[in-house]
């Protein structure tokens, strides 16, 4: 990569879903503006798939510093998206991926206790295809992607 | 042909059972997945009976279990909501609320006519996809007045 002007190629990004249908709709969203996606189903295999396990920071895989952003939903069983988001800011490798949460409710507090956390965006489910053109304009054009 | 089709959708728009989600469906539909929209609502339809399933038999118990049942629903007006099906979200969204006040007739009447607006819409769909397969890939989704 010769440090073009304008927007990465192909930034990759976690989306983490425990519902089906939405993990195959974000998918398609970010495919659709040229993101390369992964999907987790809980926030477990998320930190698996970062190698980010028992707190173990020297990860078994690279797949951590690939990922330009997180996008997860905050209602899960097991670890809620919030609980997801401060494992993410906890680790020095992926502290400081951009994390948007989303969720099918507005609830105030939820919202405030994410962005507090660190969180840079909270949206509303069901995703549009004009919120992740936003995010793909905000987070993942190449002044703010670190370089793989 | 292609008008019958618009139609068809139009309708289906105006009477309620659908709602702007279901376009947001229909403009990612591309050259990479031409039946985007008819494989999800599928996925929707195979996905959803296991939690049809199981909102049926946690209302078989007694007393209910009103955040089991909340938490049945959450999932299913969320997958319900991500694909369009206005009808349905609607009735789920009654449930949750009979469930919040520990309504347990109101859910039950409530889960009665969610099963009807679920099957409708699929019958519907079915048609609607149908037909849209005979009359071929159409360039980008029209929006609906």
């Amino acid at each position: 990569m010769d440090g073009a002007v304008g927007f990465v190629e192909e930034p990759h990004v976690l989306a983490v879903d425990d519902n089906l249908i939405d993990r195959i709709l974000v998918e398609k969203l970010l495919k659709n503006s040229s993101c390369k996606v992964t999907t987790a189903e809980n926030g477990q295999r998320a930190l698996e798939y970062l190698g980010l396990v028992e707190n173990n920071q020297t990860s078994s895989n690279d797949n951590a510093s690939k990922v330009n952003m997180i996008i997860t939903d905050y209602c899960m069983p097991g670890m809620t998206g919030y609980e997801l988001l401060k494992k993410i800011k906890e680790s020095s490798v992926m502290k400081d991926v951009p994390v948007v949460i989303m969720s099918s409710e507005n609830v105030p507090t939820r919202i405030n206790k994410c962005l507090e956390e660190g969180a840079e965006m909270f949206m509303l489910k069901p995703l549009k295809f004009s919120d992740v053109k936003k995010l793909r304009c905000q987070f993942l054009c190449s002044s703010t992607v670190r370089a793989s | 042909m292609q008008r019958q089709l618009a139609t068809m959708k139009q309708s289906l728009f105006d009477q309620g059972y659908l709602d702007e989600q279901f376009v947001q469906l229909e403009e990612l539909q591309d050259e990479v997945n031409p039946n985007f929209v008819e494989e999800v609502v599928t996925l929707y339809y195979r996905d959803s009976v296991r939690l049809v399933q199981n909102l049926e038999q946690a209302l078989e118990k007694n007393p209910l279990d009103f955040s089991k049942l909340d938490s049945y629903m959450h999932q299913f007006k969320g997958s319900s909501s991500s694909i369009g099906a206005k009808k349905v979200k609607i009735e789920c969204t009654q449930f949750r609320e009979y469930c919040r006040t520990g309504n347990g007739e109101g859910c039950k009447r409530t889960f009665q006519q969610l099963k009807k607006e679920y099957a409708t819409l699929k019958k519907k769909l079915e048609v609607y996809f149908q037909f849209a397969r005979q009359v071929g890939p159409v360039e980008k989704a029209r929006r609906p007045k």
